[in-house]
């Protein structure tokens, strides 16, 4: 019988990233429903030393694998790992980050355990001893409630939705072998090139200041980097102005692009065509600035500003330095 | 080279999605279909490297009758012929079924290289891909916005939170197609006409072989929740205004 309500945890150099923490204070909330244990995974070089922390976010108990092929993360070695002591011990819940490595790793769990999985869910709950994943569907157009006949029953969290609440626990070790078979590591990271500019990735912001078609040009976003400076905040963008190439790819916020969901969103110049209302509409709080009164946006927005951004936001940006000073 | 790209057929990015009203799907009526936007990425780069290599891209698609248009669009923009995957027991099957169904289909053709979407804006289960690759034993690198092939290594960018990371692995392999990677033809109008002479193989899952049975069910859909209305700050002057919404941000929202 399938029993214990599992995560895969997830670490970057040796440092936890913040959605291990969100992930174990969840699964604390689903075991303690379930009157099971919660235990983490942990791949990874060098690592064996942080994985007490989770402890301290509900974690009973931690299985580590330390291992140099572990890191960098690649999909065949994390793979290979975290299937092997799964299938040893046969949790009936396994839950893993909806950041770029756990839905890289998720799917491909997916295939070696023959069951399923509800993709960046942002709400599970228990019903009748089972799982039941609420996740957003084309693009949080509509939600689905998901069920998962199968063991163990998969779920992928969105980073930044669920609160990482401490609730110490023993958070004891034990070591695994990931018996790896070198033959079967066919992935290998040649370069990790990081960003030098020390801005939280979109998914991972607290806060983020968006700009669209309104900003005129590459040149409009200066004002937002000096609000963001201020608020420390990342810059996203709309599909308009990444298509008319004002912004990178990376930063485009949307259905096509990333879904965020900070404590605040504050969006000037987008009209909020559906695709972007898509991306973002999980944010905690909503600002709207733009001059036309009819746009979309201010749907969505708790706090909307109807005017010119250009002069708005300078101000705005004034105001936000004297109350942070 | 045989080189497979996946496809599916979505709604277009700007349809509005309503929920039956019994919860048990979205109402399909008025939609405009699509090819998945990821999986137009992924057929473009499969167009590039049999341009630059030679040999055959096989569009294959999982998904109901009206698919067929979907496979028909990869068919006009260049590939050379089809297979679809089309079985009503198949119809809103999981990520698990579905690969399992592209898989059994792959299977039986040659394949080096297979081009997936990074994940389909419907059920955006980002999914498929890693489980098609690790069915078929091959290594995959997902979410990538550039792609390289050179003496019979994939090389590609992936983007990760906060940095890139340039991978590489041995054919045969799958990746999955992020914007950016390329910006995919249209069809030409003489793409189309041939297109419609192009083979397209239509088989069931029986014929495959495989079980349509889904592990991850929808039990219910329902509405996006609804936000409560906002206040809108009111005044003719923009720095008053952007001083009560900073107050407001501070005081009331607790955000800043």
């Amino acid at each position: 019988m399938a029993k214990g309500v599992w995560i895969v945890a997830e670490q970057r150099d040796g440092a936890f990233r913040k959605i291990s923490f969100e992930l174990a204070a969840t699964a604390r909330k689903l075991a303690d429903q379930l009157g099971e244990e919660v235990c983490a995974v942990l791949c990874g070089s060098g690592i064996e030393g942080i994985a007490g922390q989770l402890g301290k976010y509900g974690v009973d108990k931690v299985f580590v694998a330390d291992n140099p092929a572990l890191e960098p993360y690649t999909t065949d070695a994390h793979a290979a790992a975290v299937a092997k002591v799964v299938k040893e011990n046969d949790p009936a819940i396994l839950l893993l980050g909806a950041s770029t490595q756990g839905k890289d790793l998720s799917g491909r769990l997916v295939g070696k355990l023959a069951t399923g999985l509800a993709t960046d869910c942002t709400d599970v709950k228990i019903a009748d001893g089972r799982l039941l994943a609420i996740r957003p569907m084309y693009a949080g157009k509509c939600f689905g409630e998901i069920a998962i006949s199968s063991s163990p029953q998969m779920a992928t969290l969105r980073p930044n939705v669920f609160p990482a609440v401490e609730n110490e626990k023993a958070g004891g070790v034990v070591k695994f072998d990931p018996s790896l078979d070198a033959a079967q590591l066919k992935t290998k990271v040649l370069e990790v090139q990081k960003d030098a500019s020390g801005k939280a990735d979109l998914t991972e912001a607290n806060v983020i200041v968006s700009g669209g078609r309104g900003m005129k040009g590459p040149e409009g976003y200066a004002i937002l980097e000096e609000l963001a400076a201020v608020l420390g905040a990342t810059v996203g963008a709309s599909r308009a102005s990444v298509d008319a190439g004002w912004r990178p790819q990376s930063d485009q916020v949307g259905q096509t692009g990333k879904i965020v969901s900070p404590n605040l969103y504050i969006a000037c110049g987008i009209s909020g065509a559906i695709q972007h209302l898509a991306g973002m509409s999980s944010s905690k709080f909503i600002v709207a600035i733009n001059k036309d009164a009819e746009a979309p946006i201010f749907t969505k927005a708790d706090y909307g500003v109807v005017d010119d951004l250009f002069k708005v936001v300078p101000e705005f940006t004034k105001e936000c330095k004297k109350l942070l000073a | 080279m045989n080189i497979v790209a996946c496809v599916k057929q979505v709604p277009d990015t700007e349809a509005q999605i309503k929920v039956k009203p019994d919860g048990s799907g979205i109402e399909e009526g008025g939609i405009k279909w699509v090819m998945n936007p990821y999986d137009e990425f992924g057929v473009e780069e499969a167009l590039k490297l049999k341009e630059k290599t030679g040999g055959e891209v096989t569009v294959v698609s999982v998904g109901p009758a009206r698919a067929m248009e979907t496979i028909r669009t990869a068919l006009a923009m260049g590939a050379d012929k089809g297979i679809h995957v089309c079985d009503p027991a198949l119809d809103g099957a999981d990520a698990y079924a579905t690969a399992s169904a592209l898989a059994a289909a792959i299977k039986g053709i040659p394949h080096d290289i297979i081009f997936c979407g990074q994940r389909a804006i419907d059920d955006d289960s980002a999914q498929v891909g890693a489980i098609l690759a690790e069915l078929l034993g091959i290594p995959q690198t997902t979410v990538v916005t550039k792609f390289d092939l050179t003496d019979g290594a994939v090389r590609v960018i992936r983007p990760i939170e906060g940095a890139q990371l340039l991978i590489e692995c041995p054919l045969p392999a799958l990746v999955t197609a992020q914007k950016g990677l390329n910006e995919p033809r249209y069809a030409s109008l003489p793409g189309i006409m041939k297109a419609k002479k192009k083979p397209v193989d239509v088989k069931d899952a029986a014929a495959l072989g495989v079980s349509a049975e889904s592990k991850a069910r929808v039990v219910r859909f329902v509405p996006p929740p609804a936000r409560a209305a906002g206040k809108i700050i009111c005044g003719d002057d923009p720095a008053a205004k952007a001083a009560e919404l900073a107050r407001a941000l501070r005081e009331e929202a607790k955000v800043i």
